[in-house]
């Protein structure tokens, strides 16, 4: 276990910033999560954190030891890359003991080492093979034990499921945060996918063009994205965004969705008369009796299954498109004339101009509202 | 491949054939001239009906030419081991000064790089001719005319080059991420290089390898100028046997014969490495 600090890094190829003044701090055995789209700067982050990247500015350090200028073979971190980068020539054997042979243990030790976390992978089997010879789970579990033999205090893991098939990744979903917590190493996890970041990390940094935009918890982030962006990259289906101006009157804000007011219970005045973007997670919409408080008009238009999840996708009267989710095997409307209703204390309201969330009354109370 | 049918077969096989004729053709004809005297070859029309003699290959080996004229001393065992080793010295040395550069070359983007990999490769442009006469002039002054040494430096004008370009297109091709994931494990970048870049590399080496000694063994000009008999290889030996009293065809086609099998069995031999060496790129791990 050991921290990492990155300390105003920056990184520029030819013309263009890859990471802007970057800064980060993950603390003695967490698990952070680099989060963002491709292009965010996430793998740059990660070898420069390696140490097969220099910085142009900025420090990295290493349990408090500034390793800017060391190399990587003597930065004692561990990595496995998106694509394995096992070597070909190698059998899954003498790969994974690479990290073993450069501390010049004995024949024995790394035999022992390799098998151990060989079979925590359940590759055992297979340690004879080529690269070659390995399916791609395989490959990618290799790559992993590679990663993992020489028990590095810190763990880079940069989208080590990206290349597996679906099934594979669910699998090590599961699996994988097991086996970190049981290595107890500090990681540094990358990946596009949100739920996997949700799934595996104490903390998401969601990084986009560079730039750190948001850390936090997963539920931090989910029940309170900084930004439209943000908003939109976590969660499936997609959450639903309508231009509102919240007007206030009497007791609180209120948006009108079809002429049916919804109060907004977590904002106080300071956004009414602003043109901003309400934002509804597609499960915090549910679908009423025309008779129900604050029932919306709707129609329904088409349904999908995802995954657990029903899908809805349904409009309303003035022609805006909404998601509705619900637990796959619930019974739902048929298609046609609906009415949904929304529950205000679980809306987001974002600044139309800037995108960024408008602040709260009462976050907390709110969060624990959810989590329930 | 699809299903062929038995007319594109035929005519498939016919245009091998004819392929295979028009590029084997000599050599096989070279080889029975070196089985005939002057004499036979000389018949017109010719013919493969001959009654062989081993005469050229036993003055070769003796290094007793008979002419018209009487006995003329030729020194063509004494060539071959020349070209045998200028070849495979130049090849050693070209190899040991050209694979570090090219991954350097490859691997490290440095200021100048690119403008000085092409002036190595500009070498291969200019014809020797253009530098034949200044380079003989150098190497009189520094007293490397005649020398193997001499000799081998100069080569490198054609294997250096050769070797640089193909290895490094081959180190290109290696995944950095490879070479980063064994830098992580706690590798130094000599120990990278050797166990990772140079194994990866292996069959494009032997390939470029293979090339520069053809090459090398096929260099005829810069010998011809820069050593004299003692030091000079088959392909100027071979002039030997244009004697006053005529050209010896048996013996120049058994020299010839003697001297192309050492690229040809090489070539046979390491076909396979050739093939998936030149092909740069159509080979991934």
């Amino acid at each position: 276990m050991t921290t990492l600090q990155l300390k105003n890094i920056v990184k520029r190829y030819k013309s263009q910033t890859v990471l802007d003044d970057l800064s980060l701090d993950v603390a003695d055995g967490e698990r952070l999560v680099l989060f963002g789209p491709s292009g965010a700067g996430k793998t740059v982050l990660l070898r420069l954190v390696a140490g097969v990247i220099e910085p142009d500015e900025g420090r990295v350090l290493i349990g408090g030891e500034d390793m800017t200028d060391v190399d990587a073979e003597h930065r004692g971190v561990g990595m496995a890359f998106q694509n394995f980068a096992l070597f070909p020539h190698m059998s899954a054997f003498d790969n994974i003991a690479s990290p073993l042979t450069a501390t010049r243990s004995s024949k024995d030790a790394i035999a022992a080492g390799v098998h151990k976390v060989a079979k925590l992978l359940k590759i055992d089997h297979v340690l004879s093979h080529h690269p070659k010879a390995l399916s791609n789970g395989q490959k990618q579990r290799t790559a992993l034990a590679r990663a993992l033999v020489g028990s590095p205090p810190l763990l880079l893991l940069d989208d080590p499921l990206r290349n597996v098939d679906a099934k594979l990744r669910f699998e090590m979903r599961l699996e994988l945060p097991r086996l970190l917590a049981a290595e107890g190493a500090t990681v540094v996890y990358v990946t596009q996918d949100y739920k996997e970041a949700m799934a595996l990390g104490d903390r998401i940094a969601v990084m986009s063009q560079g730039r750190i935009r948001q850390i936090g918890t997963p539920q931090e982030i989910y029940n309170a994205p900084a930004d439209i962006e943000i908003a939109r990259l976590f969660g499936d289906p997609t959450i639903n965004l309508l231009d509102v101006v919240p007007q206030k009157s009497g007791d609180g804000v209120f948006v009108e969705l079809s002429n049916v007011r919804v109060r907004l219970a977590d904002y106080d005045g300071d956004a009414s008369g602003k043109s901003c973007v309400l934002g509804l997670r597609p499960e915090t919409i549910v679908f009423v009796d025309a008779s129900a408080p604050g029932a919306i008009p709707v129609t329904v238009e088409a349904e999908t299954p995802l995954n657990e999840k029903t899908v809805t996708l349904a409009m309303t009267a003035r022609g805006r498109e909404i998601l509705v989710s619900r637990p796959a095997g619930t019974p739902g409307p048929a298609a046609g004339p609906a009415h949904i209703a929304v529950n205000g204390a679980q809306a987001f309201l974002f600044d139309k101009a800037s995108g960024r969330l408008l602040p709260r009354a009462d976050i907390a109370s709110k969060r624990n509202g959810e989590a329930a | 491949m699809e299903t062929t049918s038995p007319i594109e077969r035929l005519l498939r096989a016919v245009a091998l054939t004819l392929v295979v004729v028009f590029f084997m053709f000599p050599i096989f004809w070279i080889f029975l001239m070196s089985f005939q005297t002057n004499e036979t070859i000389l018949t017109i029309p010719p013919s493969i009906v001959f009654s062989p003699t081993l005469s050229n290959y036993a003055a070769l080996i003796t290094g007793k030419l008979q002419t018209a004229a009487g006995t003329l001393d030729i020194a063509f065992m004494r060539n071959l081991g020349n070209s045998i080793f200028l070849s495979v010295a130049s090849v050693a040395v070209a190899l040991v000064l050209g694979v570090p550069a090219a991954y350097a070359f490859a691997r490290h983007k440095f200021k100048g790089s690119e403008d000085i990999a092409f002036t190595l490769l500009s070498f291969r442009f200019a014809p020797p001719l253009l530098v034949l006469l200044p380079l003989t002039q150098y190497f009189q002054w520094l007293g490397l005319s005649n020398t193997y040494f001499g000799l081998i430096w100069v080569y490198q004008l054609i294997c250096l080059p050769l070797i640089l370009w193909i290895v490094r297109g081959y180190f290109e091709d290696i995944s950095a991420d490879v070479e980063y994931a064994y830098r992580i494990a706690g590798h130094s970048w000599f120990a990278t290089f050797r166990k990772i870049a140079l194994p990866l590399a292996g069959p494009g080496i032997a390939a470029a390898g293979l090339l520069a000694f053809i090459f090398a063994w096929n260099n005829f000009v810069f010998a011809l100028v820069l050593a004299s008999a003692d030091k000079q290889p088959v392909t100027v030996g071979a002039l030997a046997f244009v004697t006053s009293s005529g050209i010896q065809y048996g013996q120049i086609a058994s020299a010839i014969v003697l001297s192309v099998t050492p690229t040809l069995a090489l070539a046979l031999y390491a076909q396979r490495y050739l093939v998936e060496g030149l092909s740069l790129g159509a080979v991934k791990g």
